[in-house]
């Protein structure tokens, strides 16, 4: 069975996905529903990361129980940076690239729970299927707020 | 007759009455110098501006002024009462610091001119940055107290004829989650009950709502209702010991934004105990499957943790809402301006569909507005949302507007959510709005985080207009000043929170050559050579009347359908609640009698949005989860606010009103009576944080946070423990150096809002106090008749004396 390596995978994107949010909140600290919802939402990330490595344990995999933290005195010279570009049209172009890119990231983490979801099924295996039952659904809200908040910047930014 | 000085007593006399009976007339009446009702030359009908109730009145004019007001006997709303507010208010109108002329800044002065030359520089300052870079340009920030033709006519300007998407009112700070919360779980605005409820209700839950002081003269029909037989039960949520609190039956005091959990285990409550009438459930509701889930997670021991609220009292107040027969709920800032304000504020609307409390006498739901004409703001579209409760997100709704406007759809902006008041100031901010025109508001002192609205204000970069009766904080950093009109001056109509239309008839003229918002928004319309597809005039009106014609055409076969409304019968009999149809020509009490609702698929004004991240539901989406239209319940999961006490900030700062001022006490401040009630800010602290201290009732301390400072005298209260209050009325037009010292809550404020409805978060900031001198016995000004009365005995009371002495009349219709 290779359930174990679908669930390192997951444990993988989810870490990845939680790192993503989080930078993307430090960067646009000027834009405050961009900083706040980014970093509200990267917890559901780091939930599922401490989650998995929990089940992972019944599938003899080794996984980094502690999910991606605020970087405490770096984050906040990031965000006194991009508060001073708080003043400028730039990073709204930079906004745009960076909720593409989370959707982006997101959308690999909803397939990889697809597939979870599918094998664990298959193989029976109640609890984790529960897992990917419960924890998919973040996954496509941060995917839908992603789309959300690129539609709703995309207009301004390129029509100024 | 009684002569009573309504400042000691703002809620004046009890009339108490019993369930189901009418509540007795009591009419109040206020004149200046002495006058009596003989010397008046003429009554003229209006209604409440200073506050949300909308109390039927009658201006009385003598010599061409103003001189005073009496509360309509005859009126569905107060029955004659007036609020303190409304008594002494009206003389603002005759301010002699009243603008009467446009200014322009010349030089970096604000120099006196004419209209020509202020309207000039207007429109052409849009109509260039129109043709350079689009109508991303171009932001309107208005208000929640102009009139309802005021708002169609700027919505039609803003959307139709400049086809911006920037369009907000001042309501994104007050009724904004109002608003989310009914679309959320009705599909459409509109306010389900009636004020009527508290006539009949057994328990009446105030969420958040300091009813005594946003509106006095429902909570003195709450008053009389207590004071009579089988008075209803109380369940208030607030931090502050308010007079609600004082006469609930059960009080929860939680933390400042932990409201999504409290509410969560008094459901829990509910739901456990099978308070809950399935029948109606089923038959009428979605998505209860979904909230039984999430709230197996919110026992009462939960709340205990996180809201530090005992689980036994956690456990009473369910009860008493759980057998609650006729169950009366209402809402305001204490759940709209916290942490989590839509999914707070939508649990209380499950709370009513759960126990199956709707559209019956007594069993209502009051989201309510914080600004007499706040739900105007919101139908009429001058909120950003398409006029007629319209969906921007259905291509249908929007071909309708489009036909009404006699427009191309494609020249309405629907392509995304309207740009809310917050996220206008950041493009303001990042420098792609550079044309901002504020209507009757006060942005440099009522919004959040001053320091950093200053410095977008003041750009050079960006043109503001602002349009008003005084030189406001924020008039003074405008590059054109516009003298408006304002209530008592200029016809219009206006609707309440339970949805009562009043018209309010012109009593006096304008000084100087202040002009009704509706002339000169016609007249920038004019200059701007708006049109519509067949090349006609966009705006095809030019007085009120016309305009509200105007308007009824565009509500009709929507919600807050006014068709069957006139000026003539508003004038037969003023007051009547919408929808007013050929149907229904007396107007409509309750909405969503029999579980009828406005959800449908294709008819509801929006398909919802994520209670966490704010993204909105698309049509396929809302279509799967509610086919047949009927109401949502909708479950919310608790997130920790975003800024927490700490060592360095270890207080949780709320601002908030006191009863005797409105919003940044334009009005209220020139008012003698009101200001010398509360005539300085004041900082609220409980006894044993104060006690910790070493410090006393009177001192001067500092409070911060990590965005400024204001110095403010403490009044000790009964407010929680760990919590500091301050009032936001105060800012330095009547004081210059305030400025600098410090005045404003809005100094240390954080720039956050809820995801769902956008509405700032004015009540979880955290906070650092310090103590700069001593008092010397001295108290603090802060009133003593409301939430903030001082705990401790030797603080005089506040009294208006004879100036203040308002006639009580009762029982005349």
């Amino acid at each position: 069975m290779k359930l174990g390596l679908a669930i390192e995978e997951l444990h993988r994107s989810e870490t990845h996905l939680a790192r993503t949010l989080l930078a993307v909140s430090d960067r646009h600290a000027a834009d405050h529903e961009i900083f706040h919802v980014a970093r509200d939402i990267a917890g559901w990330s780091r939930r599922h990361v401490t989650e998995l490595a929990r089940i992972g344990r019944d599938f003899d995999v080794e996984l980094d129980p502690e999910p991606p933290e605020d970087r405490g005195v770096l984050e906040r010279i990031r965000q006194t940076a991009s508060d001073l570009l708080g003043r400028r049209p730039e990073p709204g172009l930079l906004l745009l690239a960076d909720l593409r890119h989370v959707h982006r990231e997101a959308a690999g983490v909803s397939m990889d729970w697809e597939l979870l979801a599918q094998a664990a099924q298959g193989a029976r295996k109640r609890e984790l299927f529960e897992l990917a039952r419960r924890s998919h659904p973040d996954t496509l809200r941060q995917m839908r707020w992603a789309n959300a908040q690129l539609k709703e910047s995309a207009t301004q930014v390129l029509t100024s | 007759m009684a002569r009573i000085d309504r400042i000691a007593e703002p809620w004046g006399t009890r009339t108490p009455y019993g369930p189901g009976e009418a509540w007795p007339v009591r009419v109040d009446t206020f004149l200046a110098d002495g006058l009596t009702e003989d010397d008046v030359d003429r009554w003229v009908t209006s209604a409440t501006i200073l506050h949300s109730n909308g109390d039927g009145l009658d201006i009385a004019v003598k010599d061409g002024r103003i001189v005073g007001v009496r509360g309509r006997a005859e009126d569905r709303v107060n029955h004659g009462r007036l609020d303190p507010k409304d008594l002494y208010g009206w003389q603002a109108n005759n301010s002699p610091d009243r603008l009467t002329r446009p200014l322009v800044r010349r030089d970096g002065e604000l120099v006196e001119t004419d209209w020509d030359t202020a309207m000039d520089a207007v429109a052409g300052r849009c109509r260039e940055l129109l043709d350079e870079q689009g109508p991303s340009a171009v932001g309107f920030y208005t208000t929640g107290q102009l009139f309802l033709e005021e708002y169609y006519t700027l919505g039609l300007i803003a959307h139709g004829g400049i086809r911006t998407n920037h369009v907000d009112g001042n309501t994104r700070l007050c009724t904004a989650t109002a608003a989310a919360a009914l679309k959320e779980t009705f599909g459409c605005d509109g306010q389900p009950g009636s004020y009527t409820d508290v006539d009949s209700a057994d328990v009446i839950a105030l969420f958040g709502h300091n009813v005594a002081e946003t509106q006095s003269v429902l909570w003195a029909r709450v008053l009389d209702r207590l004071a009579g037989p089988h008075p209803p039960r109380i369940v208030c949520v607030d931090p502050r010991e308010t007079a609600v609190a004082r006469a609930a039956t059960v009080h929860l005091a939680p933390r400042p934004g932990t409201n999504v959990v409290l509410m969560n285990a008094l459901l829990h409550e509910i739901v456990a105990n099978g308070w809950v009438d399935r029948a109606y459930v089923d038959a009428h509701t979605v998505g209860f499957d979904e909230l039984e889930e999430r709230l197996r997670d919110y026992p009462p021991e939960v709340a205990e943790q996180v809201c530090d609220v005992p689980a036994a009292q956690v456990r009473e107040a369910a009860r008493v809402l759980g057998s609650a027969q006729r169950l009366l709920s209402t809402v305001l800032q204490g759940f709209y301006q916290s942490h989590q304000a839509t999914a707070a504020a939508v649990q209380v609307n499950n709370l009513n569909l759960v126990r199956g409390m709707l559209g019956k006498p007594g069993c209502g739901i009051l989201q309510m507005n914080g600004q007499p004409t706040a739900e105007n703001t919101r139908e009429a579209g001058a909120d950003g949302d398409l006029a007629g409760f319209r969906n921007w997100s259905n291509d249908a709704q929007v071909a309708d507007l489009a036909r009404v406007w006699n427009l191309d759809p494609f020249d309405i902006p629907h392509h995304s959510p309207p740009t809310h008041a917050m996220q206008m100031f950041r493009h303001a901010e990042e420098g792609s709005l550079r044309f901002l025109y504020v209507t009757a508001t006060n942005p440099a002192v009522s919004l959040p985080e001053l320091g950093r609205i200053r410095s977008i204000l003041a750009q050079e970069r960006l043109f503001l207009v602002v349009q008003d009766l005084f030189l406001t904080e924020t008039a003074q950093l405008a590059d054109v000043v516009l003298p408006a009109a304002t209530w008592g001056e200029k016809t219009g109509t206006f609707t309440n929170v339970d949805r009562t239309v009043h018209l309010s008839e012109k009593a006096v003229d304008p000084p100087g050559e202040a002009r009704s918002d509706l002339d000169i928004l016609i007249d920038l319309a004019r200059r701007l050579d708006l049109r519509d597809k067949d090349g006609a005039p966009l705006v095809k009106w030019s007085d009120p009347e016309g305009a509200f014609e105007g308007w009824k055409e565009c509500s009709r076969g929507r919600p807050c359908d006014y068709s069957g409304l006139s000026y003539a019968r508003l004038r037969e009999r003023n007051g009547i609640q919408w929808p007013v149809t050929e149907d229904a020509p007396e107007g409509t009490e309750r909405l969503y009698v029999d579980g009828r609702f406005y959800a449908q698929p294709d008819y509801c004004e929006s398909y919802g949005r994520d209670m966490v991240t704010g993204a909105p539901l698309d049509d396929v989406e809302y279509k799967a989860l509610n086919p047949d239209g009927k109401a949502v319940l909708k479950a919310a999961e608790y997130l920790p606010p975003h800024e927490l006490p700490g060592q360095e900030f270890p207080f949780q700062l709320i601002t908030g009103r006191t009863l005797y001022h409105f919003h940044t006490r334009t009005k209220t401040g020139r008012a003698p009576q009101l200001r010398a009630a509360a005539p300085e800010v004041w900082l609220e602290m409980a006894a044993s944080d104060a006690a910790d201290r070493g410090w006393g009732e009177g001192d001067l301390l500092e409070v911060t946070t990590p965005r400024g400072r204001v110095e403010a005298r403490l009044r000790i209260s009964g407010i929680r423990p760990g919590v500091l209050f301050l009032p936001f009325h105060y800012g330095w037009w009547d004081d210059p150096d305030a400025l600098e010292r410090g005045r404003a809550a809005n100094e240390l404020t954080p720039t956050d809002w809820d995801p769902v409805s956008k509405q700032p978060i004015f009540k979880t900031a955290a906070a650092a106090v310090a103590r700069l001198a001593a008092s010397d016995g001295v108290p603090s000004r802060a009133p003593t008749t409301t939430a903030s009365r001082p705990v401790v005995a030797d603080v005089p009371p506040t009294r208006g004396g004879d100036v203040a002495l308002v006639t009580e009349r009762e029982g005349t219709r």
